[in-house]
């Protein structure tokens, strides 16, 4: 659970700044225009990117050779960030993401990373007992899938690329691109259909 | 993977057994305002040369295991962040003070 | 462009290369205040544990160097996939771990463990 930082941890940062700043080495400008620029990104970037992949193979194939390329080629500036590696989830084979040693994750196409994803819990338990964390999901995977955890622990930062749900045919990318939750880029989650269009 | 013997560093969590019965609490809440700025701090000095992500990490690694328990995780990077600085001699206690 | 590979030393293991992981534990010299002597980012989980290189990353600044500001060679970092039962129990059958790992912590599986004695 993420609980407020204390009164004394404000006061360090803004003491911290106030050093940094005398000096000139950060200015507010800098922090606002770094915090708008990481706040711009958004799981509804990894969304569409999954979105397209379902629709046009040539852009599929861009996707898992060469993420941080696909990702730039949608508006996204991966100037400075880690490499992206895109994981094809297929029938049988589901991928699922986790930094045990810290948080590595790929924030320039999804944003910043909920605090379950950095818990504990979630980094100590889902290298070792995934299927235990799927059904903490409700994530139910097809009999006979095999489960592929990806520790994130290097240079790469990592993104699953979910398969298609059946009865999507004909399907626009807007549509497509809404089914696609962050937690399904994650691999604990799979895309679903709206409840009332797949009753 | 042999539980008799810890693991000799506590950020590295991978199977960690005493987490092992623990569900994973669904904290969605994106970073507070203080977690924000201290993430844009942390990019703004990457971005000025005066420290690397690694070197955050191991600032992190190096907090005690109960500070780093009692701790939130931005501010165990606010830890590291002001550790490094002051390793580094960009800014003096005096100035924190 | 993103912070992508380095150009770096050839890669020594190749995609199908059976490996093994070092089984050193750094973390365990500690510098006399009791902080961290090393910074690595070779999972403890893994030490010991043969897996099979998927494939080949690319050549990154070691981070081992970088977490302590000393020049920084390029290292060859692969994708290497490992078995998830052994290594824990609760995984099902054919379950499996593909993690990052630097290639001085690599060696062929044929090779003598260090740890066998």
């Amino acid at each position: 659970m993420s609980a407020p930082a204390r009164p004394e941890s404000l006061a360090r940062l803004e003491r911290l700044v106030a050093a940094l700043a005398a000096k000139g080495l950060v200015s507010e400008a800098e922090l606002a225009a770094m915090q708008a620029r990481t706040d711009r990104a958004s799981p509804e970037i990894g969304a569409r990117m999954v979105a397209r992949a379902w629709l046009d193979p040539a852009w599929r194939a861009l996707l898992l050779a060469d993420g941080a390329a696909a990702a730039e080629r949608m508006g996204v500036s991966m100037a400075g960030a880690p490499p992206l590696g895109v994981l094809e989830n297929r029938p049988g084979l589901h991928h699922l993401v986790v930094c045990t040693l810290c948080s590595c994750y790929p924030r320039a196409v999804l944003g910043y990373p909920p605090g379950w994803y950095k818990s504990f819990e979630y980094r100590s338990r889902a290298v070792r007992d995934p299927r235990g964390v799927l059904a903490e999901w409700g994530t139910a995977l097809p009999a006979g899938t095999k489960i592929r955890v990806v520790d994130s622990t290097a240079d790469y930062r990592w993104m699953v690329l979910p398969m298609r749900p059946e009865g999507t045919e004909g399907w626009s990318e807007d549509q497509l691109a809404a089914l696609v939750t962050r937690d399904a880029l994650v691999g604990v989650a799979l895309p679903q259909l709206p409840a009332r269009a797949a009753a | 993977m042999s539980d008799a013997e810890p693991t000799p560093a506590i950020h590295d969590m991978g199977g960690l057994s005493r987490f092992r019965c623990s569900p994973v609490e669904r904290d969605e809440a994106p970073p507070d305002a203080f977690g924000k700025r201290v993430d844009a701090l942390r990019q703004v000095l990457a971005q000025k040369g005066l420290m690397t992500v690694d070197e955050l990490r191991r600032g992190i690694e190096a907090i005690p295991e109960p500070e780093y328990f009692g701790l939130t995780y931005y501010e165990r990077w606010l830890t590291s962040i002001t550790g490094l600085l002051l390793e580094k001699g960009v800014v003096t206690p005096e100035e924190l003070a | 462009m993103s912070a992508g590979p380095a150009a770096g030393p050839a890669a020594r293991f190749a995609p199908g290369a059976r490996v093994r992981v070092r089984e050193d534990w750094p973390e365990r010299r500690r510098l006399p205040s009791g902080a961290p002597s090393c910074h690595i980012r070779t999972p403890h989980y893994l030490r010991g544990r043969e897996g099979e290189v998927q494939a080949v990353l690319g050549a990154f600044a070691n981070p081992e160097d970088l977490a302590f500001a000393r020049p920084a060679p390029p290292r060859v970092l692969y994708h290497v996939l490992f078995a998830q039962p052994p290594i824990w129990q609760e995984g099902a059958e054919g379950d499996t771990l593909l993690v990052e790992i630097f290639e001085h912590w690599l060696e062929p599986a044929d090779a003598p463990g260090q740890e066998a004695a």
